[in-house]
């Protein structure tokens, strides 16, 4: 099995500040952390890995200092990582994110076919989703988003049963290998890394590409001039008025909530 | 390409394409009430393009229900039936819509924000090469340059940025669920159905939908009257538990902002927000929570909010019916007192309605 798990360095905080230049992030005023859900993406690969042994690869394109984050999943657990950075890159949407990977997963393919790869359901800073199942079309494989488990993987059959989320519930569903899955953190919780884990990643140099490297690339699908969308303004929304306060001490205004509730007796039925 | 500007806007790139599309999603033959809102929200978006609005309609044996799309305000509803769309694939359903993209040429398609709906949305923006954005909260035209200006927040700040496909049709966007609002079912409305036939065979499926398990056991948040929801201000995991208590005495469901979920005092199904459920219940109470755009985008719609914060510039005074600046561990407990004592005194039980 060689599963390569797509992982996005993201910054980590609430306040994170917006160039209004150019209307983008300013990741210099975050500090820059794994994505979330990359890490228990991480985490399934490991596990996948303990059952079904094989390699565990991680890509990932972003800035030189991502490299920091292909450390991060070698601690958890990865064998190796690529990182595929240019400036060419900069800028792209999903479309041209998922276009770039999918470059790359090629020369990796090529290097070691590839079984499974699988993505966090999103990354925090963008929040969409996108990449993952555009990846996979790329790739023409199958995606399979929103999962909660990778419940059998047959290496004979090359099958696996995966429990995927869905309004009100969950769906059983099977589907051949090489495939593409997003990962909810309720999947897993990520086990504290082996000491080895640690030594390893402290010293681990990732395998570094640039555009240069990777093959059939055809470069107005790269980057800012590869989107199709594009953020036309930023605003604030408009502030509501707001309600009514409720003054006295504790006492007053909780007996004031009481009387709310009680208005709406027919939320309650009171025997 | 030429960057004269007489070519800013036209061009080779599909920017003749004409309507506003809105993918139905059904599970077992029931229309999703996003569906419904997105008509309402698209019928505004084609009447100020004047232009038709289309409901999308994928399934096994579903074509009885382009009535009722028709009722909730779409013009024309496309239909694939395929035994093989019995249950929703990525494979399946992708195919079925990227058919109908290409044939028509649709200017603007929406999507619910829902698992099924992200997911085929995402695919079909990718073999169609155009831009899709996510979450959205907000939509509007610019009528003119017939742009699609597609909302949602953005960069953990209170602010909200809008979206852009200049150059690339259909301009596409997930849209949250409970954010818009659905038109009443009118039956009196009729429009044209029009059927496509998708060339598919079960055979060259790759996934199979071995079993649908509906959680039965877990009463989902979106369906409470009342929500209980608390926030970092709550301090610890411990006084997080006045939040249940409170909850548990008015049958209500437990909410939390994502950093209540973060640090561990609630499970991620019970998160309210833009990357959790949005919710619109009867009563909200939002408890130590301070209102970022994230969260109120998961609750602004609810009937009444109550809001208990110590701060008095809390931006989630903004969108409260009540506001109580006060603290939570004070007011909690005897908010709980009260609650029990006003119920004992009518002799009895609380139960949820
Ligand atoms: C991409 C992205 C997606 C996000 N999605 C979501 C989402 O889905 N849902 C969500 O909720 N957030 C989401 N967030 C996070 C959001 O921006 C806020 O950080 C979060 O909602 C803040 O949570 P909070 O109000 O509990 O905490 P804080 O912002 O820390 O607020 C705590 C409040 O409690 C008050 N307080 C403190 N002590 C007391 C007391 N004793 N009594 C009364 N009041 C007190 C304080 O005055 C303060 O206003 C997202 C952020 C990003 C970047
Ligand atoms: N720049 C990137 N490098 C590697 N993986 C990425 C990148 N962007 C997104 N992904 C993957 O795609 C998932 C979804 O991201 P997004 O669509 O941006 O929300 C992430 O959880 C990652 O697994």
């Amino acid at each position: 099995m060689h599963i390569v798990v797509c992982v996005k360095q993201v910054p980590d905080t609430k306040i994170i500040k917006i160039n209004p230049k150019t209307n983008t992030l300013d990741r210099r005023s975050a500090p820059a952390i794994l994505n979330p859900y990359d890490a228990h993406a991480v985490q399934t690969a490991v596990s996948i890995k303990e059952a079904a042994g094989g390699e565990i690869s991680v890509l990932s394109m972003g800035p030189p200092q991502a490299v920091d984050i292909i450390k991060k999943s070698v601690e958890i657990g990865a064998d190796r990582g690529y990182l595929i950075t240019d400036r060419a890159f900069a800028g792209a949407d999903t479309l041209a994110t998922s276009y770039a990977l999918s470059k790359a997963l090629d020369r990796i393919s090529k290097e070691k076919p590839i079984d499974l790869i699988i993505c966090g359901k999103h990354a925090i800073d963008g929040d969409t989703g996108q990449v993952g199942p555009g990846i996979a079309r790329r790739l023409d494989i199958p995606p399979v988003t929103n999962v909660i488990e990778v419940s059998d993987i047959n290496k004979d059959t090359r099958r696996v049963k995966i429990k995927r989320k869905i309004i009100n519930g969950y769906e059983l569903i099977e589907t051949e290998m090489p495939c593409l899955l997003t990962v909810e953190k309720e999947i897993n919780d990520i086990a504290y890394s082996p000491l080895p884990n640690m030594i390893k990643a402290a010293r681990y140099t990732p395998i570094i590409w640039a555009v240069s490297d990777l093959e059939d690339v055809d470069r107005t699908q790269l980057g800012l001039k590869g989107s199709p969308t594009i953020v036309g303004k930023m605003f604030t929304p408009p502030k509501p008025e707001g309600g009514h306060m409720l003054d006295g001490n504790a006492d007053d205004q909780a007996k004031q909530i009481i009387d709310i509730l009680l208005q709406n007796k027919e939320l309650f039925s009171v025997n | 390409m030429s960057n004269g500007k007489s070519q800013e806007g036209r061009g080779p790139l599909m920017l003749d394409n004409r309507g506003v599309w809105v993918y139905v999603e059904q599970n077992e033959g029931v229309i999703e009430g996003v569906s419904l809102e997105l008509l309402g929200a698209g019928r505004k978006l084609a009447d100020k393009l004047e232009v038709p609005l289309a409901g999308i309609l994928l399934g096994d044996n579903v074509r009885e229900l382009a009535e009722e799309i028709i009722f909730y305000g779409a013009d024309e509803v496309y239909v694939v039936e395929s035994p093989v769309l019995k249950q929703y694939r990525t494979e399946s359903y992708m195919k079925g819509v990227i058919l109908l993209a290409e044939k028509y040429k649709p200017e603007i398609f929406l999507y619910g924000a829902t698992p099924n709906g992200k997911d085929v949305a995402s695919a079909v923006a990718t073999d169609l090469s155009t831009g899709l954005t996510a979450d959205t909260t907000m939509l509007d035209v610019e009528v003119e340059k017939r742009l699609l200006e597609a909302s949602r927040p953005a960069f953990g700040g209170n602010i909200m940025a809008t979206i852009l496909c200049k150059k690339h049709r259909p301009q596409m966007a997930t849209v949250r669920p409970k954010v818009m609002k659905a038109l009443e079912r009118d039956t009196a409305r009729t429009g044209r159905v029009i059927e496509e036939s998708l060339e598919i065979r079960e055979e060259d499926m790759r996934t199979k939908v071995l079993e649908i398990v509906k959680d039965v056991t877990k009463k989902s948040l979106a369906d409470a009257h009342i929500i209980v929801c608390g926030g970092k201000g709550m301090g610890d995991e411990r006084n997080f538990g006045l939040i249940h208590e409170l909850a548990g005495l008015l049958g209500a469901g437990v909410g939390g902002t994502r950093d209540v979920v973060e640090a561990g005092w609630l499970s991620h199904d019970h998160q309210i927000g833009q990357t959790g459920e949005t919710v619109t219940p009867k009563i909200y109470f939002a408890i130590g929570i301070s209102g970022a755009i994230q969260h109120l985008v998961g609750m602004k719609n609810s009937e009444i909010i109550i809001a208990i914060n110590k701060d008095p510039n809390a931006p989630i005074f903004g969108v409260s019916t009540y506001g109580i600046v006060g603290d939570a561990l004070e007011v909690l407990p005897i908010l709980i007192k009260q609650f029990k004592e006003a119920f004992h005194e009518k002799g009895g039980e609380v139960t949820h309605a």
